[in-house]
């Protein structure tokens, strides 16, 4: 199962991609695999702002449904529109076009509370 | 045992292979102080007497009164090919088609009252769950509230009395504001108040609830409503009686977002009240907000045409608390008996039905005005209005005793409104007969002379 | 990421009756072994939708034609703008097509039937007798009270029996099914607190096996859902329970016996808890059926309850509807039942209770008096058995669900071991460490032996679940062969397995592509309104 090094995690099962200010959010291969097949991704609008921990959006497969944290803090500047049309993409490619959405963090350094790569596979593999 | 199919033997054989002596054993997990000892009920009866008991009972109730009464609830020729349908046990005695490869009967009548439902009301998302014209009356304001995130609800008093009273019973729960609109002489509703609740920005409104016709029978503009629903931000929810959509503009030619309605008229029997058939139709952006069990078409793996429940996630056996309902219910059965009765009489049939009783209607109002039971309201109205009798509730009584039903005293449904005091709320079908409006007129006159 | 529902284990299929997994190898199934259930012929091919079978011209003779000016006092701006597009068929057609349908749906008519939870026992046929009897059928909900004596004194009976099985003071037949009962439930109790003063009560507590329906009726009617976990013996957990109660627990919602088919053995001190705490105990009776003339409800402490006439008195599922939920309550939740209620005056006459007569009441769940037809049937089912007639119905269906299970587990592993009620949860959990087959593969093939599959992946507590009910109304032999083919299903895992996945075989259609049908959904046939024909002839 696919967990690139340069992600933090959650215990949830996000990731995120930091990207100076601003990170990218979305859910690991393993969280994809084990939903099944993606129907719809309930995304937050443009401009919320989230606490870290807070729910941001439900993820649907064809008889389940999760909630979505946020791995931190920060204000929403951007939600993939294209999981509208195409959910199955949260499948297809969880850490590429997959993504869900675009936070500008609030503290960009406090990822203190996320897992590296390493811990993240010892979730998963520890099951 | 009346339908046990299990003898002493078969009894002794199980109780053998677990080991236990006695059935008591089974049930010695209920606490001992907590153990009921029977149960004090009349005696079984065999099927003889059940049925002669029930047929008793059956004659008690009169039917065969010649009948004005509708509220929402009207008599049709129902065609004998609905209840050879509902009959087979194949439908009847399933249950909601969890196993889609066993359940394709179930779950393509569903499919086909959805697009039936989405023909008569130019709305594309249909939920077969509703029990009932109140019941989906509720949720649909529940979706206008959960769509918009507003809280406050605006509904026509002349929509059906109990419709309302429903959806007041779901906001207590939900703590969410119902403020009922006044209506104007014509007997529509004022859609000059509407446009004045709608500018009270303090109290933004989730949606607007009209009735097409109304609750006094009286043809609305539902145009305009839904013009200024929409331009304060709201929804607006049309709810209509099936039948006359057949005749009538559709909810979709107004605009409305959610449509709603008893789905009764449409091949069910008056049952003193159910079990009925809520009719709710939404606007395709809606289609996650709609409460209840949705059927899509696909494919199995051969590539074959399929049906299968859809878009599971939202209901609450998956999503639990935070589901859109807590229903659980599919009215499939109901559901097949409005498919068969809209495929057996077709879109002609279905126009007659409605302009029949239009007909029936018109020829019900000169009648009754020259008894000397004029219309309460000036409005246009299809096949149900308002007729003012002085001391109307014993006008009715005096009627019932000659064998006529005349229809709802509209003072049960507005109490303390003094221009209904004296109005019965009357309504003909294709099933009046003339002779049945002549008995009327005449009975009326003796009355009233 | 957090599944929503309680069971993040069973994530990948926690709904009962899942899925198929389209797109998997399909070649070179098994050759069918004889049926062990009911003959499993295909029967007719599938059917084109009514769309496709318009004929312009076809259908009419129903109803007379009306005069020309019929619609003469509707303005023109409010008529149809389009012509009502529907399908026109000939009656023959119409009944080919729905009796073809028909034959592609499983049924209690048809067979075993085991659905956990679902109580799918035989539906008598006296009672679709009576319910057509024009007396019953034909009456107008809104007919005066003097029309319809015979119906209201069948509904104020109907009250009183309901009544005497729960051991409750009173019945609303109102509600219009189990969910709507619930919600009418936690309404009252939700008047009773704050006709007390006590708003501050907004949680309401649910154990993890709870039916979905009652979370969502704590939110629906406003309140807060907790979760409180099971204990090792599939019971509710009394030191969980405490923990959460508290003076902001407004209810607790429990079901008894539960959805593991067990009854809660500390019943008596899970009550005197919530009682203590302030809070009310609802009980969801979805499993009465377990447990008549031999556990009153209201007499062990509940405060309100409801029934599910489909589940325990027999009224037909109809393919999922129409139900009804009649609630019974104790003398603390009476004033705030539904109304109108059903009233006898002292001459013996019945008439049902004035608008505004009782301010109490919570109001109205729906139009009308009630599922009246639904009901009417229950009652016949009541008076075909009688008290202990009763008691023998739930007798008979412990004595099966326990037969079966003892049966069943010779190749199934019982997570729960002790005696259960009328239904048991057996687990594939083994099974599918050995041999990769999931609890859906067994059910799937169980089509392919005649029988429909339990519930599965319900409760979300067992892993790879089923959840058997066989009822009292099917014979030992059925059992039997249901076992039979259980246990062979099992060998069949480890001999071929490919057999399971890729069953049903024998059924109209194989499993779906259910992905698709829930990213694209497709709810309707396209707009017939100026369409060609879909089919030309």
């Amino acid at each position: 199962m696919q967990v690139p090094d340069d992600l933090h995690y959650t215990d949830d099962h996000e990731w995120l991609r930091r990207e100076g200010e601003e990170a990218t959010v979305g859910i690991t291969a393993y969280a994809a695999s084990e939903l099944g097949d993606v129907v719809f991704v309930e995304l937050p609008a443009v401009g919320a702002t989230l606490e870290a921990a807070q729910s941001f959006g439900v993820i649907e497969s064809v008889k389940t449904a999760s909630d979505l944290y946020s791995p931190l803090a920060g204000e929403v500047v951007a939600v993939n529109e294209k999981l509208a049309e195409r959910p199955e993409l949260v499948n297809e490619d969880p850490y590429g076009e997959g993504w869900m959405i675009r936070l500008r963090l609030a503290e960009p350094a406090a990822t203190d509370g996320l897992k590296d790569a390493q811990a993240y596979r010892q979730l998963i593999e520890a099951g | 045992m009346a339908y046990s199919p299990h003898t002493e033997q078969d009894r002794a054989r199980m109780l053998a292979a677990l080991g236990l002596q006695s059935v008591e054993q089974l049930f010695e997990d209920i606490p001992a102080d907590l153990r009921a000892n029977g149960l004090d009920l009349p005696d079984a009866q065999p099927e003889l007497s059940l049925a002669m008991h029930l047929e008793a009972l059956a004659a008690r109730n009169r039917i065969g009164l010649a009948s004005f009464l509708g509220a929402g609830a009207y008599r049709h020729h129902i065609p004998p090919t609905v209840d050879q349908v509902l009959s087979r046990g194949e439908f009847y005695t399933s249950y909601t088609p969890y196993q889609p490869e066993i359940s394709q009967g179930t779950l393509q009548s569903i499919y086909e009252f959805q697009s039936l439902i989405a023909e008569l009301t130019g709305l594309d998302v249909v939920s077969a769950s509703h029990y009932d014209g109140g019941a989906a009356t509720a949720e649909a304001a529940l979706m206008t509230v959960r769509a918009t995130r507003r809280e406050r609800v605006l509904a026509s008093r002349a929509i059906h009395r109990h419709y309302l009273d429903t959806t007041r019973t779901y906001f207590e729960g939900a703590g969410i504001q119902l403020d009922e609109l006044p209506t104007d002489a014509s007997g529509r509703t004022d859609l000059a108040a509407l446009e004045r609740e709608l500018a009270d920005a303090a109290r933004p409104v989730a949606g607007v609830l009209l009735g097409q016709p109304n609750a006094f029978g009286i043809l609305e503009q539902m145009d305009e409503g839904a013009r200024l629903a929409h331009a304060a931000g709201a929804l607006f929810v049309a709810v209509v009686e099936p039948v006359s959509l057949a005749v009538l503009a559709t909810p979709a030619d107004y605009g409305a977002d959610i449509c709603v309605g008893e789905g009764q008229p449409l091949g069910i029997a008056l049952q003193y009240g159910g079990p009925y058939l809520g009719l709710l139709a939404a606007r395709s952006v809606l289609v996650r907000q709609v409460p209840g069990r949705l059927v899509g078409r696909t494919t199995d793996i051969d590539g074959r045409r399929a049906y299968v429940m859809t878009l599971r996630a939202r209901e609450q056996d998956i999503r639990r608390d935070k589901a859109a309902s807590n229903i659980c219910t599919n009215q499939a059965l109901c559901a097949l008996a409005a498919t068969v009765y809209l495929a057996t009489l077709g879109p002609h049939g279905l126009r007659d039905v409605a302009a029949l009783g239009a007909a029936r209607a018109r020829e019900l109002e000169a009648t009754l005005a020259a008894a000397g039971a004029p219309r309460v309201h000036d409005g246009p109205y299809l096949n149900e209005f308002a007729v003012r009798v002085p001391d109307a509730r014993s006008v009715h009584a005096e009627l019932l005793g000659r064998g006529v039903l005349a229809g709802l005293p509209l003072a049960d449904w507005y109490p303390a409104d003094p221009a209904l005091a004296d109005a019965l709320l009357v309504c003909a079908t294709e099933v009046t007969t003339a002779s049945e409006i002549q008995h009327f007129g005449a009975a009326l006159a003796e009355v009233l002379a | 990421m957090t599944a929503v529902g309680p069971a993040a284990r069973n994530a990948a299929d926690p709904a009962r009756a899942a899925s198929g997994e389209p797109g998997q190898d399909v070649a070179g199934g098994p050759g069918e072994k004889a049926p062990l259930g009911r003959s499993v012929a295909v029967g007719p091919a599938l059917q084109p939708t009514l769309a496709e079978l318009s004929r312009p011209g076809r259908g009419g003779g129903k109803v007379p034609h009306p005069p020309a000016d019929a619609l003469d006092g509707v303005p023109p701006e409010l008529r149809r703008r389009q012509p009502l597009a529907l399908p026109e068929l000939s009656e023959p057609e119409v009944i080919r097509h729905f009796v073809n349908l028909s034959q592609l749906n499983y049924a209690v008519d048809t067979g075993f039937y085991p659905l956990g939870s679902c109580t799918m026992k035989y539906n008598p046929k006296i009672n679709e007798w009576a319910a057509r009897l024009a007396g019953f059928a034909a009456l107008h909900p809104l007919a005066p009270d003097e029309l319809a004596q015979g119906t209201l004194a069948l509904l104020w009976e109907l009250e009183q029996w309901l009544a005497e099985i729960s051991g409750m003071a009173a019945v609303s037949l109102q509600p219009a099914a189990g969910a709507q009962g619930e919600l009418t439930g936690i309404l009252m109790i939700r008047a009773h607190h704050r006709a007390r003063g006590d708003e501050g009560r907004r949680e309401v507590i649910v154990p993890d096996s709870s039916h979905g329906t009652n979370p969502a009726t704590a939110s629906m009617a406003g309140f807060r859902a907790v979760t409180v976990r099971s204990n090792d013996r599939g019971e509710v957990d009394l030191d969980a329970l405490r923990a959460a109660l508290g003076a902001q627990t407004a209810a607790v919602m429990l079901t008894n016996p539960s959805t593991l088919g067990l009854f809660e053995t500390r019943i008596d001190e899970l009550l005197a808890a919530v009682h203590e705490a302030g809070a009310l105990a609802y009980m969801d009776g979805a499993n009465m059926n377990a447990v008549l003339g031999r556990f009153k409800p209201g007499r062990a402490g509940f405060d309100v309850m409801h029934f599910n006439t489909h589940k325990t008195f027999s009224t037909p599922h109809g393919g999922g509807g129409p139900g009804a939920g009649p609630v019974a309550v104790n003398e603390t939740l009476l004033p705030y039942l539904p109304g109108p209620r059903v009233l006898r005056g002292d001459d013996g006459s019945f008439r049902l209770e004035r608008q505004d007569e009782r301010t109490t009441s919570i109001g109205r769940v729906r139009s009308y008096a009630g599922s009246v037809g639904v009901l009417v049937r229950a009652y016949a089912y009541l008076l075909a058995h009688g008290g202990p007639g009763l008691r023998q119905v739930s007798e008979d269906a412990v004595l099966a669900a326990n037969y079966l299970k003892s049966r069943v587990a010779q190749a199934y592993e019982l997570p729960y071991p002790q005696a259960c009620k009328h239904e048991f949860v057996a687990s594939a959990r083994r099974l599918r460490s050995e041999t990769g087959v999931r609890m859906l593969d067994v059910a799937k093939r169980l089509i392919d032996y005649g029988f429909h599959p339990p519930t599965i992946y319900f409760p979300l507590t067992v892993e790879e679940s089923m959840l058997v009910e066989p009822t009292e109304t099917e014979s030992v032999e059925t059992l039997d062969r249901f076992a039979d083919a259980l246990l062979a299903i099992a060998e069949e895992a480890r001999s071929d397995p490919q057999a399971l996945h890729d069953a049903p075989r024998a059924a109209p259609v194989r499993r779906l592509d259910e992905a698709t049908a829930a990213r694209q959904p497709d709810l309707r046939w396209r707009p017939m309104t100026g369409a060609e024909p879909v089919c030309p002839s």
